[in-house]
């Protein structure tokens, strides 16, 4: 059941970012460029995604176990820290310069295209050496 | 501010929404988990040089499975959207690691703080993908417009 429902999440988490055009990196970047020829699709993106989880997070707060029996393992964390900002900034700068975030770059990753490639075996170097080197 | 009206994809996207939020509901009450793509990459990156940690993985496994599998169930229906990038290889490469780097010092991308996070309406979520949005507006206008 719990394999289930987390393939099926991915799956359909994958179809809506291709639909939604998340997984070309030039119209992700489109949507950057606030100054350009601005794209603001991808505003409806995020738009119609908390649409639909926002209501899902106020039933999950009532669960105390998920349908696979799985506990909830929802964040706790309030802190807003140095690391928190930082990390946001570092990414945000990455996902300016290239126009990949992880979702869609695996998703494209997943078709053979060479750039979602490169980029996906930068960031999980990247992610290796932030838990290696970076935190703590 | 010039909105491109013929790139703009409105009902495309929000149908893509639609369905990335129906996916986080159901990894949120199916596995009581967030489905963060950061946070689901490293945890399986975490567990992957020992099979048997992977087997106690198999959720997030499962979940990038899936992800894995989208392109390849799209193309059944629908033909391939074309993607490009306008960079090279080593700028590729820089944008990987910072983005790596970023994600998991911040604990979360556009998925786990933006889709998850403002869902739960979290203020941490919001101070990061302010950061972030922020920090991504000002690359592409530097780089666009200031080179």
């Amino acid at each position: 059941m719990g394999t289930v429902t987390a393939l099926l999440g991915g799956l359909v988490f994958g179809l809506g970012l291709i639909a939604g055009g998340m997984a070309n990196p030039s119209k992700v970047k489109a949507f950057l460029d606030l100054a350009g020829a601005w794209d603001p699709s991808l505003a409806l993106v995020m738009g119609g995604a908390i649409a639909v989880a926002l209501p899902a997070f106020a039933l999950a707060r009532r669960r105390r176990v998920a349908w696979s029996g799985e506990p909830m393992d929802i964040p706790t964390a309030t802190h807003i820290d140095a690391r928190l900002v930082g990390g946001g900034i570092l990414f945000g700068i990455g996902w300016g310069v290239g126009g990949f975030c992880p979702g869609p770059a695996l998703v494209a990753l997943a078709t053979g295209w060479w750039p979602a490639a490169v980029f996906t075996v930068a960031m999980l170097a990247g992610m290796l050496v932030h838990d290696r080197f970076i935190a703590r | 501010m010039a909105v491109d009206g013929a790139a703009f994809t409105p009902w495309a996207s929000l149908a893509g929404g639609l369905a990335i939020g129906l996916a986080a509901a159901l990894y949120l009450l199916g596995n009581g988990r967030i489905a963060g793509i950061a946070g689901i990459v490293a945890a399986v990156l975490r567990a992957l040089p020992s099979r048997e940690r992977l087997v106690r993985q198999r959720t997030p496994l499962a979940f990038v499975a899936g992800l894995l599998l989208a392109p390849w169930v799209w193309r059944v229906f629908a033909p391939w959207p074309a993607l490009s990038v306008d960079v090279g290889p080593g700028a590729l490469v820089v944008a990987g690691l910072l983005v790596g780097i970023g994600v998991r010092m911040g604990n979360g991308c556009t998925s786990g703080h933006g889709v998850c996070g403002l869902s739960r309406l979290s203020r941490r979520s919001l101070v990061n993908v302010l950061a972030f949005m922020g920090a991504g507006f000002a690359t592409v206008f530097v780089l666009r417009h200031l080179g």
